[in-house]
C-alpha cells in the first residue's frame, strides 16, 4: 500500500483534472477538449502499439476518446483519468485486433507457465545508445517488430508500463492482474526484448556499410 | 548478502525500476562489478526501457489532433454541423450512392449513352467495330441495323465501350450477357 501511495504521489497533480471532470459531468462539455489534450498522443501510441497500423490506430484512438466522453459519468474519481482513458484505448485496440485477426491464436508464450524463470540467451555487448537512433525509421520498425513478436500478456504489460509510463499498480489495475504478475511479466518482456534486440544493435543493424563512413555513431 | 547470476536475472527488472530493497541492491551492485554477463543484461534492459519509453518511438500522424477534435465536435453537437458540412456530406452521399449504382451496373462503363443498353461482358477488346456520330451502339461492320452508313468510324471494341457505346443487340448478340443485367436491376438513366 505504501508502494502505491509513493508511486501515485510521483505522478503529476490531478487536482485540476478532478475539478475539470466534475464540471464536465455537470454540463460544461466543452471542457472535455482541455481534459484530454495532454493524453491525445498517449491514446494514439497505445492503440498503435497494439494495431501497428496508422489508420487503424487513429480510428481506435478516436473511438476510445469518444467512449471516454460518453461514459465520463461512469468514471470513478478514485482512479486516475489517464489510466482509465488508456485502458479504454487498449480495450478498443484489442477488440479491433480480435476482429481483424480472429484466426490468430494467442501466441504460444502466453500459454507458458509464467512462473518459470526466463534465462537470457544472448550476452552480446549492447553498449549505451543515444536516443537519436530513433530518428531512423528502420530502427523504430525493428523495435516495433520485436515488440509485436512478444506474447500478448507480456506485450500489454510492457506497453502500459514502459511506453505509457503507468505505475506498477496502475498497470495491474488496468489489466486486472496482480502487481506480482505485472512484475513477472515485465521482467520477461524486457529480457525477451533485450535478447531480440541486443545482437542487432551490437552488430548487423549498425554495420559499417549502413553508415557509409565506417564509424559507428557511438 | 551474496547473489548469483540466476537471482540477478530474476530481480534485474525490479532493480531497473528501483523496486529492490537496499540490501539486495548492494548485493546486486557487487555482482555487477564482477560479472560481465549480468552487466550486459542490465545495460541491455536499460536500453530497452530507454528506447521504448522515448516519445519519438511513435510518430502521430499529421492532423490527428484536428480530426480527433472534429469527431468529438460532431459527437457533442450533432446539430451544429455547418451548412458547408452538410453540403459536403450530401455530396459524399450522392457520390457513394452513385458509386454503388455504377458498381452494380458495370465495373467498366462510366457513362452509358443509352438508357436501354445491355452490357457486354465478352466482346473481345481488340475486335474492330464501327460507331457513328451521336450513336449509342457499336456494330460489326456491315450490320444491317446501322442507321446510316455515313461518317462511320472504325475503333476497337474496348475503346467504344470506354466511350459509353454498347454492343448492338443484333450483330453482337452472342457477346451479350444476362448475368450482368438481371431483371431486377433498374435501367440506368443518363
Amino acid at each position: 500500500m505504501q508502494e502505491a501511495a509513493t508511486s501515485l504521489a510521483s505522478s503529476p497533480p490531478t487536482q485540476n483534472e478532478a475539478a475539470l471532470i466534475e464540471r464536465i459531468r455537470k454540463g460544461e462539455r466543452e471542457l472535455f477538449y482541455e481534459l484530454i489534450r495532454p493524453y491525445e498522443r498517449r491514446v494514439y501510441a497505445a492503440a498503435f502499439a497494439i494495431l501497428r497500423n496508422e489508420a487503424d490506430a487513429e480510428d481506435a484512438a478516436q473511438e476510445a476518446v469518444l467512449k471516454a466522453f460518453r461514459y465520463i459519468k461512469q468514471f470513478r474519481s478514485e482512479a486516475k483519468f489517464s489510466t482509465w482513458l488508456i485502458q479504454i484505448a487498449i480495450n478498443e485496440a484489442r477488440m479491433r485486433r480480435r476482429k481483424q485477426h480472429p484466426e490468430l491464436m494467442e501466441p504460444i508464450a502466453d500459454r507458458q507457465d509464467e512462473s518459470g524463470d526466463y534465462v537470457p540467451r544472448d550476452f552480446a555487448d549492447w553498449r549505451e545508445i543515444p536516443s537519436e537512433t530513433l530518428e531512423r525509421k528502420e530502427v523504430r520498425e525493428r523495435l516495433a517488430e520485436a515488440l509485436a513478436s512478444l506474447g500478448q500478456i507480456y506485450r500489454d504489460v510492457f506497453i502500459l508500463r514502459d511506453m505509457q509510463h503507468l505505475s506498477i499498480e496502475e498497470t495491474a489495475s488496468a489489466l486486472k492482474i496482480s502487481t506480482a504478475s505485472v512484475k513477472t511479466r515485465l521482467l520477461r518482456a524486457r529480457l525477451m526484448l533485450r535478447d531480440l534486440l541486443a545482437p542487432g544493435f551490437g552488430g548487423p543493424w549498425f554495420s559499417q556499410a549502413s553508415f557509409g563512413k565506417g564509424a559507428k555513431p557511438w | 548478502m551474496v547473489v548469483n547470476c540466476e537471482e540477478v536475472w530474476r530481480e534485474v527488472s525490479n532493480y531497473v525500476d528501483g523496486e529492490v530493497g537496499p540490501d539486495l541492491r548492494v548485493a546486486m551492485d557487487q555482482h555487477f562489478s564482477t560479472c560481465k554477463r549480468c552487466t550486459s543484461v542490465l545495460a541491455g534492459m536499460q536500453n530497452v526501457v530507454q528506447l521504448y519509453g522515448d516519445e519519438s518511438m511513435v510518430s502521430v500522424p499529421l492532423g490527428y489532433s484536428h480530426r480527433l477534435h472534429r469527431r468529438l465536435e460532431e459527437d457533442m453537437h450533432p446539430s451544429r454541423r455547418t451548412f458547408f458540412g452538410w453540403m459536403v456530406a450530401a455530396a459524399a452521399t450522392v457520390l457513394v450512392a452513385g458509386g454503388f449504382e455504377a458498381a452494380r451496373s458495370s465495373g467498366r462503363l462510366p457513362h452509358l449513352r443509352s438508357p436501354h443498353a445491355q452490357l457486354a461482358s465478352a466482346v473481345p477488346p481488340e475486335m474492330m467495330v464501327v460507331i457513328y456520330p451521336n450513336g449509342k451502339t457499336f456494330h460489326v461492320a456491315g450490320c444491317t441495323y446501322i442507321p446510316s452508313q455515313a461518317h462511320l468510324q472504325s475503333v476497337k471494341a474496348s475503346e467504344a465501350e470506354r466511350e459509353g457505346y454498347t454492343p448492338c443487340v443484333r450483330c453482337l448478340k452472342k457477346y451479350l450477357t444476362q448475368s450482368t443485367f438481371s431483371s431486377d436491376t433498374p435501367l440506368r438513366t443518363v
